[in-house]
């Protein structure tokens, strides 16, 4: 392996991180405050394709505002239904990621080819020149974000109330809290975060839509939200991990011997996940009211 | 008299309050079943598209002749075994996303029928006990993973989802390669083939296959201690555990019946749908059938009769969708279908969307008592009552 193979399996790694990162950030803010959203593979999804239509008409910024704002959207569906409905969490994310797939397949159906849709080179964002090669500016994004995150949750009063509505929503209700916003909130801000690295899938990175360019994106968030144990700097670690063994298959692919068949090579990021989740359980400890709505007494 | 009717009538509204309240669910599924057919209809509208022309062709497909009738069945049939899984885990408190995966290892499991020769009968129950011990075990890592590890059922069997998928694209590219065709696994043999049961459509007798499995599941869980245990520790975990419940036990159980029925489901997708009877590269026919099952699921109400109607409405929705995508000169792409599931699945989420029928039937009670009290015939005690 040579040091421009190196280079380059770095800068996947880092392509291939950013989506992760983002949707597990934005996963930590929503589950801190006691929602879990499985929702944000279908955030993902619909924003991918959303970003591309919205970078097509007012190039790459437009495209990853409209991704933000359809996952946005998303994560206030999600958020009014489990907070002022009192929606099972579990379901309402099954019928996301379920409505997300049938609508991006209808719209790709509409935009002509079924299944496939290219995104033009002039509503790519540019890259930029870097000591390891041309990468995405998104990168940066993803490498800042998780230290906003972080300082968020950690320093400010308004992550603090964050976790008392995770925690303890009676004591924060007591104490004036609006447990419902605050969830909403914090859900609505997830998904857009979702959304934006949906949108950086197609207008950055992937230069396509496909039916399936989520790929499980979202779930392997989850799963590096469990590796991180809400905390937003493990993030950005999880998730450079997964992205590393995801441009190792792409990387093994290319090989010209082949060593071994593609198929066992593309299940190597789940594997993987797989077992990192399973290695790090046990220690981890996650909001007590997590997944259940909020009633008062 | 006067009175005795009076009586008679306050009789028949409390057994109709009572029937309602008991329908309920039935209730809250149909008004799900029609907020997603009306948010498809307005997303067609937006997209210039007749909802009105493309629900009757759609519903005339899958239920106006006996030939819609028996796809519409034929699409269900592996709907009812994926939901059921689904169901099975949800009632023992858990949620099981992985029938997608166990669907097609079972679906490969059969194909390797095609290896060897035997009796009719018999090759059929081969096929689909392989498929069965071929899906469990699929769904048995997951839930060892969380007896020991106490990984979270839904990452793991998501993860098992997209390993069996890719574990599925090898084997039908390398392994159960048919040698004169690269595209597909070997055909399975005539001897293991569910037979046809209504001439000219794809319904074979493998629906019977299906509803005898739902059959099983409902004695199972409703009429055995161990389906007994299985819900309890769905209902509430702590009490199930205070009252000497093994919740690992009835965990593993429920991931293995699971694991039976969504196997069972890949047999029938391949031993029983004309005209390939064999696993086709890019897998179309099993793809998203595992995932479908848990809107049947969640519309069935998790119980095995509502699943099996609810299998033939979603079947329909399929099936009908197939009609739909073909008719009139600005057809709608079936992928409206998947919508209208999502939508359905989003509304089933919202207990709040249901509220406003007790609310009906309050205000129908102080209807009733307000017309009572100005004909003044009820008597005290009946008020009292």
């Amino acid at each position: 392996m040579s040091l421009s193979d190196i280079l380059s399996l770095l800068r996947i790694s880092l392509h291939a991180m950013v989506p992760i990162t983002l949707t597990a950030v934005g996963e930590i803010i929503g589950e801190t405050a006691g929602l879990f959203n499985i929702g944000l593979e279908g955030a993902l999804l619909l924003s991918a394709f959303a970003g591309a239509i919205g970078a097509e008409f007012g190039g790459p910024i437009v495209g990853l505002l409209v991704g933000m704002v359809v996952g946005a959207g998303l994560g206030l569906l999600f958020s009014v239904i489990n907070t002022y409905w009192k929606g099972t969490q579990m379901i309402t994310g099954i019928g996301i990621n379920l409505f997300a797939v049938g609508l991006v397949a209808f719209g790709l159906i509409k935009l002509g080819a079924p299944g496939f849709h290219d995104v033009p080179k002039v509503a790519e964002l540019a890259k930029l020149q870097t000591p390891i090669g041309a990468v995405s500016p998104m990168i940066f994004v993803a490498l800042i974000v998780p230290f906003i995150a972080y300082w968020f949750l950690k320093r400010t009063r308004a992550g603090l109330i964050l976790k008392a509505v995770g925690e303890a929503p009676e004591a924060a209700d007591v104490a004036g809290i609006n447990i419902n916003l605050v969830r909403l909130l914090a859900t609505t801000f997830g998904g857009a975060l979702a959304g934006l690295g949906g949108a950086y899938m197609s207008v950055c990175w992937i230069g396509s839509v496909t039916k399936d360019i989520s790929a499980g994106r979202g779930f392997i968030a989850l799963a590096t939200v469990v590796f991180s144990g809400l905390n937003p700097l493990l993030a950005l670690l999880g998730g450079f991990i997964f992205g590393f063994f995801q441009s190792l298959a792409t990387w093994i692919k290319t090989l010209p011997s082949k060593p071994i068949p593609w198929q066992f090579v593309e299940m190597l990021p789940y594997i993987v996940t797989l077992l990192v989740v399973s290695g790090v359980i046990g220690r981890v400890r996650f909001p007590k009211e997590l997944g259940k709505p909020y009633k008062r007494e | 008299m006067s009175s005795e009717v009076t009586k008679s009538s306050s009789r028949l509204w409390r057994a109709t309050g009572r029937t309602l309240t008991g329908l309920t669910p039935v209730l809250e599924s149909v008004l799900a079943g029609v907020v997603g057919l009306l948010v498809g209809a307005l997303l067609m509208w937006i997209w210039g598209y007749d909802p009105w022309k493309a629900y009757m062709a759609m519903f005339r497909g899958a239920y106006g002749d006996s030939y819609g009738l028996a796809s519409s069945a034929a699409r269900g049939v592996p709907l009812i075994l994926t939901a059921l899984t689904f169901s099975i885990c949800m009632r023992a408190g858990m949620f099981n996303i992985g029938a997608e995966g166990q669907l097609y290892v079972g679906a490969l499991a059969a194909v390797t029928v095609g290896y060897f020769t035997l009796p009719s009968g018999l090759h059929i129950i081969a096929g689909m006990i392989f498929a069965m011990i071929a899906g469990a075990v699929w769904s048995l890592v997951p839930a060892i993973l969380k007896l020991t590890r106490g990984v979270s059922e839904v990452i793991s069997t998501i993860m098992f989802n997209w390993i069996g998928r890719f574990l599925a694209f090898y084997m039908v590219a390398f392994i159960l390669v048919d040698p004169l065709r690269g595209e597909k696994t070997i055909s399975i043999p005539m001897s293991a083939r569910f037979p046809i049961l209504v001439r000219g459509t794809d319904l074979s007798y493998s629906l019977f296959a299906a509803i005898f499995f739902a059959v099983v599941m409902y004695f199972l869980l409703w009429h055995t201690a161990m389906g007994y245990e299985v819900r309890a520790s769905g209902l509430n975990p702590a009490a199930a555990r205070y009252g000497g419940i093994k919740s690992k036990r009835t965990m593993l159980m429920s991931f293995i019946l699971g694991g039976l029925g969504a196997g069972l489901a890949g047999a029938t997708v391949v031993m029983g749908n004309p005209p390939t009877y064999a696993v086709i590269s890019g897998l179309p026919q099993l793809m998203n059938v595992g995932f479908d099952g848990m809107a049947v699921a969640m519309v069935g109400r998790n119980h095995p009769i509502g699943i099996i109607i609810a299998a033939l409405f979603f079947g329909g929705l399929t099936a009908g969708g197939r009609v739909m995508q073909f008719y009139g000169s600005n057809p709608v792409p079936l992928e409206m279908v998947r919508i209208v599931m999502g939508a359905i699945v989003l509304a089933m989420s919202i207990p709040e969307l249901f509220r406003m029928f007790p609310a009906i039937k309050k205000q129908g009670a102080t209807l009733f008592d307000l017309l009572r009290r100005l004909t003044n015939r009820g008597s005290k005690e009946e008020r009292s009552a």
